[in-house]
């Protein structure tokens, strides 16, 4: 199945100072109760967004109207705990199409790319000048570029360069499916299972 | 002669369906466990390609996560969670899944029935779309927690694209103090490398402590190798784990059985492997263990204090700090003895299992809980709670003014009705105290069995030790 392909991402940036930010922030687990991918965005870091009587809290950054865009700054070990893909699926929905922290949990890392939505891993002092240009300038442009693997702070002719696995690479800029991939190798797995030696996994 | 291998790469090794130059490896999973809150989409995703389950003999499925532990014969009153398990009997079966939902026997959490019914063996690939699938590491498996999409590819394929992490040993030598039990070990390690600390890394746990653990105080410690990022724990499998085995539902036998020891025989690691990453602990400097923060790695040990700004060095870890003291109400450099509390939680895939319930039991009885405190004890399974009931131990906790409930995760993460209260602290023998897990507003201290058993009679923080 062809899934949203991405490039490019232009856009201003809007800052969370926080580290180790878990999965439960982002979408506590009272929300996980839907049996399909919609009206996740809604509940995005809820209890930062809203008090308990659902009114916005003024403090939380993104109930600033001065901060917008497509790419969320966050702080060291972003993504940790639960393994809940709804954590991407609120992030995507919101509007967000990456993430730059300097550190990534391993699942969140995994959903996220089969979401499209991307991690950028920059480094830490990267990283500070992206939350010092964002408070400073809201309308600051941040760039990153999929292609070449580049994120750039637009006015400050800033540029670093970030990893992505090249696999997870190929897949979001062509909107490839990890399930079409493994589909195709099923004479592989046949031919595996049969010719596999010391398999006690499952009583036959 | 062969390079020698750790236990990680001789399972990874053997599981490796296929892997194209920079791409990441197809790896064959043996064992797939579902449950109701991660698979909805990942069922809809196989209706929407037209494909099967490609092995339904490899996939088990229960309801854990969202069900609630009282009048569990009733139906679920909150519409939106019945609606989820609804979803999952419905594709169970249209998918010719067997399912042990709620009143089947083996029901239970995804993590305590795969260990108990047999399914997790040593040399097997196991994934769930939990991230405490790490548990099962303690057989001797490559387990690990996978999110919806890779559900869905373990589903159409049984199989699963993975890079190779990189491995850390660990190794806890010597022997461990009165009152300090494996829950300590690893809020311990935790503490120590931080909640960030073995991200990218597949753990192992060796040395002379570990291996006079039993399987399912191996089990917790594995099961909480994701509090410090690793993509998986796991201890080499040895006469305990062949003896725990033994005669278990899905179990080889006879033969079989025979076969598959001498095969489990040949996994831990060989003489020379290496490792990433090394670290080596002393099991004598492990003490009783509290959790003071939002996240695991924040513990300290119980007769110790809340850090102070002077402790950490950076500007990010104060304000990691600061932030965690407003959320729990705690103040820098105060006692973590005597803190009082509210509520105790028993359960959760650490800390769920008969003998966590009778070392807790055995510090409780003939004794009440404090007045201040709301305490209950949720099984893991159907069948610790059976056993629960077989050993009395239901009494005791009864007796002391404990509620018991039916199996499921509760607590834990505040997915059904069972929420701490906001502003209220708990101490829990689950695995998470982020902002929130319990419900909004919760606090959580995470500690052992026992050590949540002592609070429970106080009402406060309390040194088990003085109990023993």
């Amino acid at each position: 199945m062809k899934k949203k392909q991405l490039t490019k991402i232009i856009s201003t940036a809007i800052p969370l100072h926080m580290e180790n930010i878990d999965t439960d922030q982002i979408i506590p687990a009272r929300f996980l109760k839907a049996t399909n991918k919609e009206g996740f965005g809604e509940n995005l870091f809820r209890d930062w967004r809203f008090d308990m009587d659902g009114a916005a809290k003024p403090h939380f950054v993104l109930n600033n109207p001065i901060f917008k865009g497509e790419i969320l700054i966050a702080g060291y070990n972003f993504g940790c705990g639960s393994s809940r893909e709804h954590a991407a699926w609120a992030l995507s929905q919101y509007g967000f199409n990456a993430v730059v922290s300097s550190f990534f949990a391993d699942i969140f890392r995994n959903n996220a790319l089969n979401n499209s939505l991307l991690p950028v891993q920059v480094t830490p002092e990267f990283l500070q000048k992206l939350f010092e240009t964002v408070d400073a300038d809201p309308s600051a442009i941040i760039s990153i570029d999929i292609e070449k693997q580049t994120i750039g702070i637009d006015n400050k002719e800033l540029v670093e360069h970030f990893d992505i696995n090249p696999y997870k690479k190929v897949c979001i800029i062509n909107g490839y499916d990890d399930v079409d991939y493994l589909a195709s190798m099923r004479q592989k797995t046949e031919a595996f299972e049969k010719n596999r030696k010391n398999d006690f996994s499952i009583t036959f | 002669m062969h390079k020698p291998k750790t236990l990680f790469e001789k399972i990874w090794d053997s599981h490796v369906v296929f892997q194209e130059e920079g791409y990441p490896a197809v790896l064959y999973i043996d064992a797939h466990l579902i449950h109701e809150v991660t698979t909805p989409q990942a069922f809809d995703g196989l209706k929407k390609r037209d494909l099967p389950v490609f092995r339904t003999n490899r996939t088990f499925a229960t309801a854990d996560h969202n069900v609630p532990t009282k009048d569990q014969q009733l139906p679920i009153r909150e519409e939106l969670s019945r609606r989820q398990v609804e979803a999952l009997v419905k594709n169970c079966k249209e998918f010719g899944i067997d399912l042990w939902g709620l009143g089947h026997p083996n029901q239970g959490i995804v993590h305590v029935i795969g260990p108990e019914l047999g399914i997790t063996k040593p040399g097997m690939t196991i994934v769930c779309g939990d991230s405490h699938t790490s548990t099962h590491g303690a057989f001797g498996a490559i387990a690990f927690g996978i999110g919806t999409s890779e559900v869905e590819q373990v589903l159409a394929t049984q199989t699963i694209l993975q890079y190779k992490p990189k491995t850390m040993n660990i190794t806890i030598n010597g022997k461990l103090g009165k009152g300090v039990v494996s829950k300590d070990i690893i809020l311990y390690i935790i503490s120590k490398i931080s909640a960030a600390g073995a991200t990218g890394y597949f753990v192992e746990y060796s040395g002379s402590a570990i291996r006079s653990l039993s399987m399912e105080a191996r089990m917790t410690i594995c099961n909480m190798s994701i509090e410090m990022g690793a993509r998986g724990g796991m201890i080499a499998p040895d006469e305990t784990t062949f003896a725990y085995m033994k005669g278990r539902e899905f179990a080889p036998r006879n033969k079989d059985w025979d076969k598959a020891v001498a095969y489990w025989k040949t996994l831990p690691s060989d003489k020379g492997a290496t490792y990433d990453r090394e670290l080596v602990i002393k099991a004598e400097d492990i003490e009783p263990m509290v959790t003071y923060g939002t996240n695991p790695g924040m513990g300290v040990k119980v007769t110790g204090t809340v850090p102070t700004e002077q402790d950490f060095t950076t500007s990010s870890e104060k304000e990691n700090l600061a932030k965690a003291m407003e959320y729990m109400g705690l103040t820098p450099g105060q006692k973590m003895i005597g803190q009082k509390i509210d509520y105790v939680f028993f359960g959760s895939c650490t800390n769920s299992r008969i003998e966590d319930f009778r070392m807790a039991a055995s510090i409780i009885k003939g004794k009440k809980i404090a007045s201040n405190v709301t305490a209950f004890v949720v099984p893991g399974s159907t069948h610790v709670a059976k056993q629960v009931e077989k050993e009395g131990l239901d009494k005791v906790f009864i007796e002391a003014g404990f509620e018991m409930r039916g199996a499921g995760c509760s607590a834990c993460l505040g997915m059904n009705e069972d929420k701490i209260p906001s502003g209220k602290y708990c101490i829990s023998t689950s695995n998470r105290n982020f902002q929130g897990r319990q419900g909004p507003g919760a606090r959580t201290f995470l500690a052992s069995p026992i050590m949540a058993a002592a609070a429970a009679i106080t009402g406060q923080i309390t040194d088990v030790r003085e109990m023993l």
